[in-house]
């Protein structure tokens, strides 16, 4: 098992070299003036400051040697300046933070709570009314983009039944819940259908007869047995949904008015405010990785047949 | 009499059966093992099966209908997409235009024609690179194995480690907006978990035990792969492919709408949404109606994917 | 005959299935005695394991219907028992083993909890005690280092190691009866012998009686107090093993006899198999199943199914028409 993680542990460094590189690229090597970029279109500077971030990034060094010292920059937290709000990126994204991470966690919950008891209970009645419904929610939940699903939301419940903040983060908790929803609706429908797919094909397996075969009561059976086996594919799929979710936040924030990372990086875009977009990203890929890794390490603690190779 | 030295003799006339790992089974696996039947897919059966899902069906009336605005749009819009009329801006749905007109006069129905092309071009083409890139790189990976797999899987790894909608805002930022872009954009970073899914299907295909049956009589590893582990392991993906461009076409808009996609005098769904939401809750019919026609394109897309899934895969029913 | 511990009579099991009704078990009767050994026979398809399946309870009932039929265990018929009852039953008074080991155990839990289990699902024991019963089993069955092995998972075990544990299950609580589906099958020829004996051991501590369901001729010979054979889901023939095996009076027994190739034979003759194919279950043919592969069959073979009717002594039970010639044309080895 110290095997295994340590492999995955050189794979995620890996991958994350990778991925640095390409945001390298997109900031100091395609492009024809990296301060351009770093600074914003539009922006006329004096040879003095020019001069001046030319050497803060080391732009007159050999490319191999900027990205070093981008690495360098990047471990140290530092991501640049903001161009609009001429603040550390990190500061400012880390302020964000906080309310994209509660968004995430609400999301998980809904996910957990919702596809995988949606999920177990299609598949122990399999084909009754429940499922067939189950199954139409979720494919809808899968076609109507988290965008629509969002706006729709907002209409219904904010604006024409009122019962729901139509935006921001004032209202508390209450506000968290349409954003949360939104946030969850496709990774929830696709928990609850792999759900529902793992454990219809592990309780047709042998073993579930097995147990069966020893009086054990079909409750015991399906929460026990078939769901332990079953679990282990949903919980991976629940990890990586996680990582991504900066991608549905985005949308998610924008609509609602969230002030998370996603926003930031939406207003970022719009006033061209690259360095904030640059570090948005990061911050979102760092999350991926790094919550890919606990998920593997986990798969390796639940299914024993790996922790002892 | 009871002499322990008897070799156990083959049954007479047993019939092989395929009746999954000698499984507790289904109801049909079950009787299958019972009633000696033997199951094979091929392809007319494929589409048969197909052709019996009702919502499978459905998804290939409604991809046809888009299929058919897109490619007729000019003839079918009622309006050119981009004609401005100041006059009888934010009307609602009239005979006139059925769909009503937006905040510079144009037709929201004509509109919503000519966008469908943008979204089929892009949801198409994008995938369509993404399917070269990964299927390629996914064979070698599956195929030749050690260094090209390792190499290949971690190259993977690092898009795989962008969402969708994120990677194409990056290469969008450092390239500039617009159609050829957001294609590149959106394949670029949808190859990796075709990839993955090819390099996985091969890989469990080319130890299963009907390769080895066939490379024991003798055939030769061309004929091993293009006859027998190509056609089975494309299967999952071109199902996963069918779902992709559907959320490509979903990413297309959301860019769009974040106003990192295509331009924004282009008649697009993600524009139009965009744009729309200024008149939330009184003029909903702007962001509605290009809504309606995101979610009817994607859901064609779901819906022919899961029967295609359903189709092929002879343990599901 | 001591009184049958476990019967079923007139059994039938129908799956309603898509492709029509396919009658897996069609008129089955057979019972066994306590501590008696019962060899059932056929091939893959013939309906031995779901009459089985049947005795436990474990047939899917939705597609699976009950047509008639009674399973009496201790006096009681099972298929109008409540599903509490039959659980109770199951585990505890009748158990189950089944063909491939590897999947017949769960991967994810530890070997001895899962036969811990069976232990605490029937009676008041605690964890620790359960799991110190769990590890005396895995020695009685032979497993070595039993302590160890117990906090072991399947997958760390031999093919031969998961039977045994499979049996450690099955008969930890003593039942009295033990249905072992074709429990050799997919282990190694040595493995299978040290199985079986183990079988026997067992048996012989406890008084278990075992229905060995099986397609090997071999096995049952080796093992079996009586014989069923079992073909296209109906009895073909039922007796001791000598009368089934020396005096065969059913062809499709015979075929199986003369498609043997035995130690205790010259061999002069080829091996002779059964032509034709079993027939599907969903379109029987009229008659007797057998008659489009059997020698004797006649006119009046393939418009009524032959009755099953003792042939040879009260206990020797055939279903033919023409059992009579079935007697003369055996095997040498007979005479």
């Amino acid at each position: 098992m110290g095997k295994y993680v340590v492999r995955r542990l050189l794979q995620m460094m890996l991958v994350l070299f990778g991925a640095t590189i390409i945001l390298f690229l997109c900031l100091f090597v395609v492009p024809g003036d990296p301060i351009t970029t770093l600074q914003g279109e539009g922006r006329q500077l004096d040879p003095s400051t020019r001069a001046a971030l030319e050497q803060r990034y080391d732009l007159d060094k050999s490319i191999p040697q900027q990205y070093i010292s981008y690495l360098g920059r990047l471990t140290q937290g530092d991501l640049g300046e903001s161009y609009v709000y001429r603040r550390s990126v990190n500061t400012i994204l880390s302020e964000k933070l906080g309310n994209t991470a509660k968004l995430s966690l609400a999301s998980i919950v809904l996910m957990i709570a919702f596809g995988v008891a949606a999920g177990i209970l299609a598949a122990v009645f399999r084909y009754s009314f429940f499922d067939v419904l189950v199954t139409l929610a979720t494919t809808f939940a899968v076609g109507v983009p988290v965008l629509i699903i969002g706006l729709g939301l907002q209409n219904v419940f904010a604006i024409n039944l009122g019962w729901l903040p139509l935006q921001g983060q004032s209202a508390g908790n209450r506000a968290l819940i349409l954003p949360a929803i939104t946030l969850a609706s496709l990774d929830t429908a696709l928990v609850s259908r792999l759900m529902r797919g793992t454990m219809s094909e592990v309780m047709r397996a042998d073993y579930i007869r097995t147990a069966y075969a020893k009086g054990l009561s079909k409750r015991v059976v399906m929460l026990k047995h078939a769901l332990r086996n079953s679990i282990i594919p949903v919980l991976t799929y629940l990890g990586i949904a996680f990582g991504g979710l900066l991608g549905g936040a985005i949308i998610v924030e924008t609509v609602f008015n969230w002030n998370g990372i996603g926003l930031a990086l939406v207003g970022a875009i719009q006033s061209q405010d690259n360095p904030i977009v640059l570090g948005a990203v990061t911050y979102g890929v760092l999350v991926f990785v790094l919550v890919n890794l606990v998920v593997d390490v986990a798969y390796a603690f639940l299914d024993p047949r790996i922790r002892l190779e | 009499m009871t002499d322990q030295a008897v070799p156990a003799a083959p049954p007479v006339g047993e019939i092989t059966l395929e009746a999954g790992a000698g499984g507790f089974g289904g109801a049909e696996s079950q009787a299958a093992a019972v009633g000696g039947m033997t199951r094979q897919t091929q392809f007319g059966n494929i589409r048969r099966r197909f052709l019996r899902n009702k919502l499978a069906v459905l998804g290939l009336v409604i991809l046809t209908i888009v299929f058919v605005t897109a490619v007729f749009a000019p003839i079918i819009a009622t309006h050119p997409p981009t004609a401005q009329d100041l006059n009888i801006t934010l009307q609602g749905p009239s005979s006139e235009h059925w769909l009503g007109t937006d905040e510079l006069g144009r037709d929201v129905f004509s509109r919503i024609v000519h966008g469908t092309r943008i979204a089929v071009t892009v949801g198409l083409v994008s995938i369509f690179l993404a399917l070269v890139i990964g299927v390629v790189l996914g064979s070698v990976s599956g195929y030749l194995g050690r260094g090209w797999d390792a190499l290949i899987m971690r190259v993977a790894d690092v898009f795989f480690a962008f969402p969708l909608i994120i990677g194409a805002i990056i290469i969008i930022l450092v390239v500039g907006r617009g159609v050829a872009p957001v294609i590149i954009a959106l394949g670029l970073f949808s190859w990796a978990t075709i990839a993955r899914l090819l390099r996985s299907s091969i890989l469990s295909i080319r130890e299963s035990e009907y390769v080895e049956a066939a490379r024991s009589l003798g055939a030769g590893k061309w004929r091993i792969v293009t006859r027998h582990i190509l056609p089975n392991s494309m299967a999952p993906v071109l199902v996963y492919a069918m779902v992709s461009v559907a959320g490509a076409i979903v990413a297309q808009a959301s860019l769009s709408f974040l106003g990192v996609g295509v331009p924004p005098d282009v008649p697009d769904w993600g524009n139009m949404i965009s744009s729309g939401q200024k008149y939330f809750g009184f003029k909903d019919y702007l962001w509605f109606f290009p809504s309606m026609a995101v979610v009817f394109t994607v859901l064609g897309f779901v819906f022919v994917g899961d029967g295609l899934r359903d189709a092929l895969d002879p343990r599901l029913r | 005959m001591s009184e049958a511990l476990l019967s079923i009579e007139d059994l039938r099991v129908h799956f309603h299935t898509d492709a029509g009704v396919v009658k897996a078990v069609d008129g089955v009767s057979w019972s066994i005695a306590p501590g008696e050994t019962l060899g059932i026979v056929g091939e893959s398809g013939s309906g031995k394991s779901v009459s089985a399946l049947a005795v436990m309870g474990l047939v899917e009932v939705p597609p699976a219907r009950y047509e008639s039929g009674r399973i009496l265990f201790k006096g009681r018929d099972l298929l109008i028992a409540d599903e509490k009852e039959r659980r109770a039953i199951r585990g505890k008074e009748i158990s189950m083993i089944f063909q491939d080991p590897l999947t017949a155990l769960n991967p994810v839990f530890r070997v001895g909890h899962q036969i811990a289990e069976v232990i605490q699902a029937h009676e008041k024991m605690g964890r620790i005690a359960a799991r110190a019963k769990a590890v005396d089993l895995l020695g009685e069955v032979g497993i070595p280092n039993p302590r160890q092995r117990a906090r072991e998972y399947p997958h760390q075990y031999s093919g031969g190691m998961r039977q045994r544990a499979m049996i450690a299950m099955a008969l930890a609580l003593d039942p009295v009866v033990l249905l072992a589906d074709e429990p050799t099958t997919a282990l190694d020829v040595t493995v299978q012998a040290q199985i079986m004996d183990l079988l026997i051991r067992l048996q012989s501590d406890r008084g278990t009686a075992i229905v060995l369901i099986t397609h090997d001729l071999g096995l049952v010979a080796g093992h079996a107090d009586r014989v069923l054979v079992m073909y296209a889901g109906k009895v073909a023939e039922l007796g001791t093993l000598d009368d089934v095996y020396y005096r065969p009076r059913h062809p499709y027994t015979l075929g199986l006899l003369n498609s043997l190739a035995r130690m205790d034979q010259r061999r002069t003759e080829r091996l002779q198999p059964i032509i034709g194919q079993p027939p599907s279950l969903i379109r029987l043919p009229p008659g007797c199943p057998f008659n489009p592969r059997c020698p004797f069959a006649t006119d009046i073979c393939r418009r009524e199914m032959p009755p099953l009717e003792p042939k040879d002594g009260p206990a020797h039970l055939a279903a033919c028409h023409h059992s009579d010639q079935v007697a003369l044309a055996q095997s040498p080895a007979a005479s």
